[in-house]
């Protein structure tokens, strides 16, 4: 156990806080609250959004030289952003009645989503310093909404990784266990959410980098419907697969987020021109009796750990006994996901990152010797601002992108990719949502993966079979697994529903993460209590541990 | 055993721009042998009577109305490149000056 250390004990309060009587909640309580909790306070006048946010900055200043979640905190921006709605507020009248619900709410934006005022790096040195000149359309729809944005999270190389250890920038560490890896390539996101630092986030998923952080963290992420959350301003990794969705503690806050995200826009051509449904109004009908949950008969087994197993089974009979009709289907050409996925995904990768030629933007180097061709310069630049695992997946796209190998490999892939769609739909006659384990394995140590790429590939097994069809799927927190060496480290639960049909996630989500609140409390409430770094935020710290 | 052979990887790489070291070739070509050689099953369970997928849910005919919408300035274009002149990216030689 770590030892326990408080930024703000009696002795200790920041000039913001103002007079006593005003502060009915304390900084480390505030944190604590998920986003619904924090929109009603605000709403009532309980709390200002300045407060607020200035809890999460001093948050991320006390935890983050320990979680490294974050590459960019921009407090000022956020701070800004929250007087503004303060004082939108206090004005009341039609400004305060028009305010979005979640105004005033701090957000972190995962690094790979674009963002003006504020450097987008996708965890890259390629684009270390770059500077966006156009917001992300999801971004252009926060700031709307006037959700203070605290910064740009850690993420694998391009979204390129399980673990997040692939960031140029530093891997970051999960909460429950900071020697952990906090699951990628989101890790970022979902470790800031997970340890207090912001309450909602944005991830990108292409193979489940935003669900399987969810898992081994213990908190909530959803892959939207392809397309039905705009993808402008995402840095492209494989575009056919790659979409944005929330990442939150709980199932309402995420379909909050998503709520305000989604819908149609004209800047993305693979964008879906329907209405957004009330997300949110189905993660709070927790009415399970006559839903018909699909076990898939391919996701479980061989290669899932016993500790995960069994908090999926506790699950399956938590549902069953609240009314739930428990099915099993079969998707054999699941088998197949993770191959086709491997050659589809770096195909479109080498595509999309073709365009980092240290021309017009990002990083430019010099060879060391001989002539300063173009050509040479684009080798150059690419050696030094790509890391391995990206250089790996260019290579490997190229390969089953080149002539001779195209049918055999990319074609192939694209065949499971149909055999993978037929086979949802049928499993989708037989149920309403389909279920299985997120990740095979809880979070493990961090480096015991990083020289065995495919061991790490095999992370996203259960995740991959959503984008390659398309279909929305979310991770929700099932309880702890307690296996021979891995003992109270979070297991996620993933569930899956047609295309179009996301409240469908939220619905079956939101009955299980309230069948499981045993002693009324969510699993998040359990994380450990993090040792806080000295830092010039946390003076406190280092004065009141003498 | 897989057919990549540390040559084919050396093409590869000059075909992706990405220079590498001996050791890095060395390095890749064992990787990707073995990370194409547990692919390749996809090509027994795609049957030959099997359509592509590209799209998941694919739209057909998007097109934007034929307006003229926001233009970044030269001065925001060139504000990341690497090296501008005269209000250009500058570019590397493009012919061997040799």
């Amino acid at each position: 156990m770590r030892p326990m250390l408080r930024t703000h004990g009696s002795k200790f309060r920041p000039s913001w806080m103002g007079s006593e009587k005003k502060m009915t909640t304390t900084p480390a309580e505030l944190v604590r609250l998920t986003a619904a909790q924090m929109a009603a306070k605000l709403r009532a006048g309980e709390i200002t959004a300045v407060e607020l946010t200035q809890a999460h900055l001093d948050r991320i200043a006390a935890v983050d030289g320990t979680i490294n979640a974050f590459l960019h905190v921009s407090a000022e921006e956020a701070l800004e952003t929250a007087a503004e709605v303060d004082k939108i507020r206090a004005a009341g009248g039609t400004g305060a009645q028009a305010l979005h619900p979640l105004a005033g709410v701090p957000i972190a934006v995962k690094d790979l989503i674009v963002t003006k005022g504020q450097p987008t790096t996708a965890g890259s040195k390629m684009l270390q310093g770059w500077m966006s000149p156009y917001d992300a359309t999801v971004v252009e729809k926060i700031r709307a909404a006037k959700l203070p944005i605290l910064g740009k999270t850690n993420l694998d190389e391009f979204a390129m990784g399980s673990s997040t250890e692939h960031s140029a920038y530093g891997p970051t560490r999960n909460p429950w266990d900071t020697g952990r890896i906090p699951g990628g390539s989101g890790g970022g996101s979902a470790a800031a959410v997970a340890a207090f630092e912001a309450p909602l986030a944005l991830g990108t998923d292409t193979g489940g980098s935003i669900r399987q952080p969810g898992a081994v963290t213990g908190t909530v992420g959803t892959k939207p419907t392809y397309g039905s959350v705009s993808r402008y301003g995402a840095i492209a990794m494989a575009s056919s697969l790659d979409q944005i969705g929330p990442v939150a503690r709980t199932v309402e806050d995420a379909a909050l987020l998503h709520e305000l995200i989604g819908g149609h826009d004209p800047k993305d051509s693979t964008s879906l021109p329907e209405e957004v449904p009330a997300f949110s109004e189905h993660a709070r009908n927790h009415q399970l009796t006559g839903l018909r949950i699909g076990i898939i008969k391919q996701l479980q087994g061989e290669g899932y750990q016993a500790g995960v197993l069994a908090r999926f089974q506790e699950a399956l009979e938590a549902l069953r006994s609240a009314g739930a009709e428990i099915v099993e289907v079969d998707c054999p050409s699941f088998d197949y996901a993770l191959g086709a996925y491997y050659l589809i995904m770096p195909s479109e990768a080498s595509s999309n990152l073709a365009r980092y030629d240290g021309v017009r933007y990002g990083t430019r180097v010099l060879p060391e010797e001989g002539p300063l061709t173009i050509e040479r310069v684009m080798g150059a630049t690419r050696a030094a601002g790509f890391g391995e695992e990206v250089k790996r997946r260019i290579i490997l796209g190229t390969y089953a992108l080149s002539a001779g190998y195209y049918d055999a490999y990319y074609g192939s892939a694209q065949k499971i990719r149909t055999l993978i769609q037929r086979d949802f739909e049928a499993a989708f006659e037989q149920a309403d949502v389909l279920i299985s384990p997120t990740a095979p394995t809880v979070a493990f140590p961090l480096g015991a993966k990083l020289d065995d790429p495919l061991a790490m590939y095999l992370n996203d097994i259960a995740t991959i079979p959503a984008n390659l069809a398309g279909v929305p799927g979310i991770s929700v927190p099932g309880g702890l697994s307690y296996d021979e060496n891995e003992q109270g480290l979070p297991v996620g639960i993933q569930f899956l529903a047609p295309a179009r049909e996301d409240a469908r996630v939220y619905h079956a989500a939101g009955a299980l993460e309230k069948l499981l609140q045993t002693d009324a409390e969510p699993l998040w409430a359990q994380i450990p209590e993090l040792a806080e770094t000295a830092g010039a935020a946390s003076s406190s710290v280092v004065e009141g541990a003498n | 055993m897989s057919e990549i052979s540390r040559a084919d990887v050396e093409h590869l790489a000059k075909l992706a721009h990405i220079a590498m070291t001996d050791a890095e070739l060395e390095k890749m070509t064992s990787e990707l042998g073995v990370i194409v050689d547990s692919v390749k099953q996809v090509q027994e369970a795609a049957g030959a009577d099997v359509p592509a997928t590209s799209h998941p849910l694919p739209l057909t005919n998007v097109f934007r109305e034929d307006v003229v919408g926001h233009v970044f300035t030269a001065e925001e274009s060139l504000a990341n490149a690497p090296d501008a002149e005269d209000s250009r990216f500058k570019v590397p030689a493009i012919l061997d000056g040799e």
